[in-house]
């Protein structure tokens, strides 16, 4: 098992190296010059050459590049072209609203998903299970953004019961939770339905399994067989898509968090993209891709634990 | 011949079964008239779509202006009938690219196997480790916007989605004897591919096509709503809803009905592409053909 996942991390890490390298190298085939714009067209020659080696642009690429490696191996991700601020602090700022709000859509995906998943599996063929179906088709092809916006209309616009602007003030729990609702919804209506249809095809194909019908045959309650029997095994394939939609989850994150105003590495890296800024854009997108493949990996890796059948060997 | 002939009847099958589906039938009936829209634009609509009028602005919809107009007075219907047409041209064309780029990868990684396949599917996990909008943005940042530079940005974006099916479905395939026996004969990769594994993946390829443009339609518009696509005054269901947000107080019709044309697509190709992978299951295209002799 350890070796497993020794060999896992590495191969996570690997990705990582090669995204950072894609990403750097991506970065310097812009054909603006990032001084110029971040100190202005209007900058002074002698200003220009001073950013330059303060953001250490005039040395070689590799030397740049070894840099950022370097740097990254410390945990240090440079600073804002813009503000010069450190994008660590910004990040560690802007984290704990992604994360929330990826809770949130967990939540609503796993809670509404699952259960219309088993019911339509279960009542196959009925009005239920068509409305079920119905329910994944919309999920998925209603864009999450404009869910979110649908929602703001509806709930904050005409209703009153929401805020406009999700940006917490206060920062309490309650005013958290409450701002978060309407954005969880927008993107976990998405997550519900891949669930949902997800869900419904591994359970019709669990339940034609021979133990399933041995269970039927011994006199189980059907609830027991539904929920202790065939439940477990639809888990695992459900936890395997969720890691794997941790990056349409972000995807959807940045752009839910430029309709409810919120917070967030999407809204950061949005700003970054409006302001050029390109230390903030390449130290954004790499955080984005880490947290990827770290989920794909603990996803991975849970798998013994879901199946006792799966041996990390 | 014969088997010309019996392929062409085996086309004729799986559309016939395929529009006996009610969900066919609704998408069909849907894009068609997107599709009318996109190319009759210049005719469908009723105003030029750039043509400002600021004493009109925010009007609510009426008779003159069928979904009202926007912050500088544009007719939003003539906005929206003239947004179609990029939906549908990133839509198809970006799919284009990645089937053109991805398919070949995957059925080389798949046939070949080692090195080539470990390079290949390396690739593919680097680029599944971007969200397929962020890649996109990634790219239209660094190269620029328009229709052209979006065609590309999300074609490459969709790239891995292609390789990992041409891949999967090339290394059942390569198992197979009549596979095999080609390659016992001397046949080379080039002509295993086109004659052996192409026509037989042919049908998870529709699918995943009409899925994929449904996804690339999506992505062009999250790219415009967020500034980075279709750049105003040129109408763009995406830029549409982005300036239906900031008015949202003022005329939140806006955004409601540029979304509204653009979840109908985007459902219209899901409910094709869902027919099309029904249909395509072999069972469905037995119990069809059989049905189809009977009555004859």
């Amino acid at each position: 098992m350890l070796s497993y996942v020794i060999r896992r991390a590495l191969a996570a890490l690997l990705i990582v190296w090669a995204v950072v390298t894609i990403v750097f190298f991506s970065m310097r085939i812009i054909p603006a010059d990032p001084a110029e714009v971040a100190l202005g067209d209007h900058a002074s020659a002698e200003a220009l050459a001073a950013f330059r080696k303060q953001a250490g642009l005039d040395q070689p690429l590799l030397g740049q590049y070894l840099g950022l490696l370097a740097s990254l191996a410390r945990g240090d991700l440079g600073r804002s072209m813009i503000t010069n601020q450190p994008i660590g602090e910004q990040i560690a700022a802007a984290f704990p609203h992604t994360l929330a709000l990826a809770l949130g859509v967990l939540l609503v995906g796993v809670v509404i998903g699952i259960p219309i998943g088993v019911a339509t599996a279960v009542k196959r063929g009925t009005w239920l299970d068509f409305s079920g179906r119905l329910f994944s088709l919309l999920g998925l092809s209603f864009p999450p953004f404009y869910v979110g916006i649908v929602l703001l209309i509806v709930f904050s616009v005409w209703l009153g019961w929401f805020p406009v602007i999700h940006a917490p003030r206060t920062g309490t729990i309650g005013e958290t939770l409450h701002k978060l609702v309407l954005p969880s919804l927008s993107l976990g209506f998405v997550q519900a339905a891949y669930i949902a249809r997800l869900t419904r095809s591994t359970m019709l194909e669990t339940l034609n399994q021979d133990y399933i019908r041995t269970a039927f045959a011994k006199g189980l309650r059907p609830s027991k067989v539904y929920f202790k029997h065939a439940l477990r095994n639809v888990l695992i394939p459900v936890v395997t898509a969720i890691g794997m939609y941790t990056g349409a989850i972000l995807g959807g994150a940045i752009l839910t968090e430029v309709v409810f105003s919120r917070p967030g590495l999407g809204k950061l890296l949005i700003g970054a993209v409006a302001q050029r800024d390109y230390n903030l854009i390449q130290s954004g997108l790499i955080v984005f891709a880490g947290i990827v493949v770290l989920v794909n990996l603990l996803v991975d890796l849970s798998y013994g634990l879901l199946d006792p059948r799966v041996k990390h060997s | 011949m014969a088997l010309t002939l019996r392929g062409k009847r085996r086309a004729r099958v799986w559309i016939s079964v395929l529009f006996r589906d009610v969900g066919t039938k609704m998408g069909a009936g849907i894009l068609v008239v997107v599709a009318l829209a996109a190319v009759l634009a210049p005719w469908v609509a009723s105003h030029d779509p750039t043509a400002q009028s600021i004493l009109h602005s925010f009007r609510s919809p009426s008779a003159a202006h069928w979904f009202g107009t926007d912050e500088y007075g544009r007719d939003l219907f003539s906005r929206v009938v003239w947004g179609a047409r990029p939906a549908l041209t990133v839509g198809v064309l970006s799919v284009l690219v990645s089937m053109i780029v991805g398919m070949p990868l995957g059925m080389l990684a798949g046939l070949k196997g080692g090195r080539v396949d470990l390079a290949v599917s390396a690739l593919v996990d680097v680029m599944m480790s971007f969200p397929s909008l962020l890649l996109a943005l990634m790219i239209v940042t660094l190269v620029g916007s328009g229709l052209h530079i979006l065609v590309l940005a999300i074609g490459i974006a969709h790239v891995p989605l292609f390789i990992r099916l041409a891949r999967s479905s090339t290394m059942q395939l390569r198992e197979l004897d009549y596979v095999a026996a080609s390659r016992t004969f001397g046949g080379r990769d080039s002509w295993i591919i086109v004659q052996h594994i192409l026509p037989n993946i042919i049908g998870p390829l529709i699918v995943m096509a009409t899925l994929g443009i449904a996804g690339a339609i999506r992505d062009e518009a999250a790219l415009s709503f967020l500034g980075l696509g279709i750049q105003p005054p040129q109408p763009s269901w995406g830029n549409i809803i982005r300036d239906g947000v900031s008015a949202i107080m003022a005329a939140p019709w806006m955004a409601l009905i540029s979304g509204f044309a653009l979840a109908l697509t985007v459902l219209a190709f899901n409910m094709i592409g869902d027919s099309v992978r029904d249909v395509l299951d072999p069972r469905d295209i037995a119990a069809a053909s059989t049905e189809k002799d009977e009555r004859r």
